[in-house]
């Protein structure tokens, strides 16, 4: 175990704070209030086009603490690890994860590692926590105060992609496309429109779509929401394939996406912002916040109908025919 | 997207809508039969579109939501049985049997495995060879090739642990005995996958004995619209026939090869529908050669009494009778998440297609 550890991981992740491979890590932060949060990913397959499970295991924490407006400095990586998995593997996930938190600006200062009986977990696991400081300024942005009708909903770029690059991989569908998963670190892409520019609220849009995160978002604030169809970026691989599946492209997960909710002429300049940064080549402005049908979320369809667009319940089933 | 973004052009959908209100007088009542053609009406918004003098209603064409409860049962004992693997389409997983649904038995411990196509179910019994694969095999004429070739491939491969469970159906019999029942339809929007498969020799009794317009359609919001004008057209001046709108797939005769297959392993038989009974011909079975691949055949299993969920108002919703606001449950103890009858799990269903589109 002591081989694994600092063959793979202390290879890879070290670190001064780290490398003292003391039982907890100290830190320094300079502020009296810290963000703290932690996910688990159990994804399958662990290799992905556009990333794999080490990769994701940064983004989605950093982007936890990015989209609660705090800025991430410290990881802490445990893994769970199936016995008999290939330490090849390991090294690549490994090499990845550094290499994500690498760019992102982040330190692994702590971590664990377990590996289990044949069976007792599906290959690996990864749990990370991130601690992040917080601005007093920013420490609202999570939770969807001061909105009011009018304010805009801007995404930085096509959605599902993550998800439909996963099934793909995972299902056996034999769909030949090029759909990558979106996964990225967007804290610096927050970073530089917090700078500038005041937000309402902010969420990534993971697991359940857009349209779980804005049903959320619209129930809190017991405001409506409508959304635009036709301003909804969408990858043409990422529509063809929820055309053939019957799937909606607001219910499929992304990890390098973040919604934000700003005043209308602080949108404009905050999607100007996010154009010039390579996270938000495609952002777009796909709705707004109104006093119509509090709690709900309508969408306008490319037809001209309209419908209510509700959070995914469960997980989406393909249809039959 | 080619074959897509074309068809769903709001102009050219508006333009057929003004054609539609200038010739529309009567009030007629057109049902679809189709899961996909009750999904795309809604979600594209279009009976806003349609005079007031025409009324769409839903019949029963999705394949899940008519798949009878004595069906979901047996699906669920055989899955107890040790050593069965049970392949389904995915939105059969939560339909509610009497007592259990196949989902809550995944989670219980039973090996239920969600597939895309038939054929990943051979895979998966050659993977096995100590393992019983049950496929659930549902839909209409559309899926039923798709099985049909599995069984074939099975013997051709002597895989000996593949067997099917089928709930198969065709469709003129219920439309027939929709109408019989006296079901107030002027004319069918008919399902174009169906008929890509059959051909449009199915419909002629609907249209010569019983005087009904057909209009086979597409699934976008253009291709409907256009059906609902044929048949608007037909209805209008009397000259109720049996039309393709959907020129672009289906072809008068079908598909020969796919009605071969069919022919080759199943035979009609009775069946049984969720809400409507009991159907003469309606089902596919089996043929007695392909026996050694039909589960009923291989595997006793003991079924209590089928029960269908009170207060559920599916079998009238699925004969056009009702619409899914007419029921007490719906939107409240009926919903996606924990549905209580099936027409609110499947995607197509139209209870669910009602829930997600109500606007």
């Amino acid at each position: 175990m002591h081989e694994l550890i600092s063959n793979v991981f202390i290879k890879y992740f070290t670190n001064s704070i780290l490398d003292e491979q003391t039982d907890s890590a100290i830190l320094k932060v300079d502020s009296s209030e810290i963000a703290f949060t932690t996910d688990s990913f159990v994804i399958d397959p662990l290799f992905f086009p556009g990333g794999n499970i080490g990769k994701l295991a940064v983004c989605g924490t950093v982007n936890d603490l990015a989209v609660s407006g705090a800025e991430p400095l410290y990881l802490s990586v445990s893994f769970i690890i199936e016995e008999g998995f290939p330490i090849k593997d390991l090294e690549v996930i490994a090499a990845s994860l550094a290499e994500e938190a690498n760019k992102a600006g982040v330190l692994i200062v702590t971590g664990d590692t377990k590996v289990v009986n044949k069976g007792k977990c599906d290959k690996l696991f990864i749990n990370t926590a991130g601690i992040g400081r917080i601005r007093k300024e920013n420490r609202s942005i999570s939770k969807a105060v001061n909105i009011t009708a009018g304010d805009v909903i801007i995404i930085n770029g096509t959605i599902g992609d993550h998800g439909m690059a996963v099934m793909n991989a995972r299902e056996s569908f034999n769909f030949k496309t090029t759909i990558e998963s979106d996964c990225a670190s967007l804290n610096q892409l927050i970073a530089e429109v917090l700078e500038k520019h005041p937000v309402k609220f902010m969420r990534d849009p993971t697991r359940g779509g857009v349209a779980t995160v804005l049903n959320e978002l619209a129930e809190k604030t017991d405001l409506g929401i409508v959304i635009s169809e036709s301003d909804l970026p969408v990858n043409i691989g990422v529509k063809a394939m929820c055309e053939v599946l019957g799937f909606d492209p607001l219910h499929i997960a992304n990890e390098g996406k973040v919604l934000i909710v700003a005043e209308e002429k602080e949108g404009m300049k905050i999607l100007e912002v996010l154009k010039s940064n390579i996270f938000g080549k495609r952002s777009a402005v796909i709705g707004r916040v109104v006093n119509d049908h509090p709690g709900k979320v309508v969408l306008m369809n490319e037809t001209g109908g309209r419908r209510i667009v509700d959070s995914l319940t469960g997980d989406q089933l393909p249809r039959i025919c | 997207m080619k074959y897509v973004d074309e068809y769903r052009k709001k102009d050219l959908i508006l333009s057929v809508a003004e054609k539609l209100g200038a010739i529309s007088k009567k009030e007629i009542v057109l049902m679809e039969v189709c899961g996909g053609h009750t999904m795309a009406i809604h979600r594209f918004g279009l009976t806003s579109l349609l005079p007031h003098n025409i009324h769409l209603i839903s019949g029963p064409g999705c394949p899940v939501c008519v798949s009878s409860q004595h069906f979901i049962d047996m699906a669920m004992a055989y899955s107890k049985i040790p050593g069965v693997i049970i392949t389904t389409y995915g939105d059969l997983i939560r339909v509610p049997g009497s007592v259990t649904s196949l989902e809550k038995e995944r989670a219980a411990g039973s090996d239920i495995r969600i597939i895309y196509s038939v054929l990943e179910s051979l895979e998966i019994a050659k993977k096995n060879p100590d393992n019983n694969v049950i496929f659930l095999g549902i839909g209409f004429e559309t899926t039923a090739p798709a099985t049909a070739a599995a069984i074939i491939q099975a013997k051709k491969e002597k895989i000996s642990n593949f067997f099917v469970l089928s709930a198969h159906k065709v469709m003129p019999p219920v439309m027939k005995a929709l109408v019989e029942e006296g079901v107030k339809i002027d004319g069918f929007i008919a399902p174009g996958h169906v008929t890509a498969i059959t051909g449009t020799a199915i419909y002629n009794e609907l249209a010569s004995v019983y005087g009904l317009g057909v209009v086979v359609s597409g699934f976008e919001p253009a291709d409907i619209m256009q059906a609902v004008l044929m048949l608007v057209a037909q209805i209008e001046s009397g000259t109720q026939k049996v039309e393709v709108q959907y020129q672009r797939v289906v072809h008068k005769e079908g598909n020969r090869i796919a009605q071969q297959i069919l022919n080759d392993v199943f035979v009609p038989g009775n069946d049984m529908w969720r809400g409507l009974g009991n159907i003469p011909e309606s089902g596919l079975k089996i043929k007695e050669d392909f026996s050694s691949y039909d589960a009923e055949k291989h595997f006793r299993v003991e079924i209590p009494e089928s029960r269908e969920p009170k207060g559920c108002i599916c079998g009238q919703i699925l004969r056009g009778l009702k619409t899914p606001t007419d029921c007490t449950l719906f939107a409240k103890r009926c919903i996606p998440s924990d549905p209580v009858g099936a027409c609110m799990v499947s995607g197509e269903g139209t209870c669910a297609t009602y829930y997600k589109y109500r606007a």
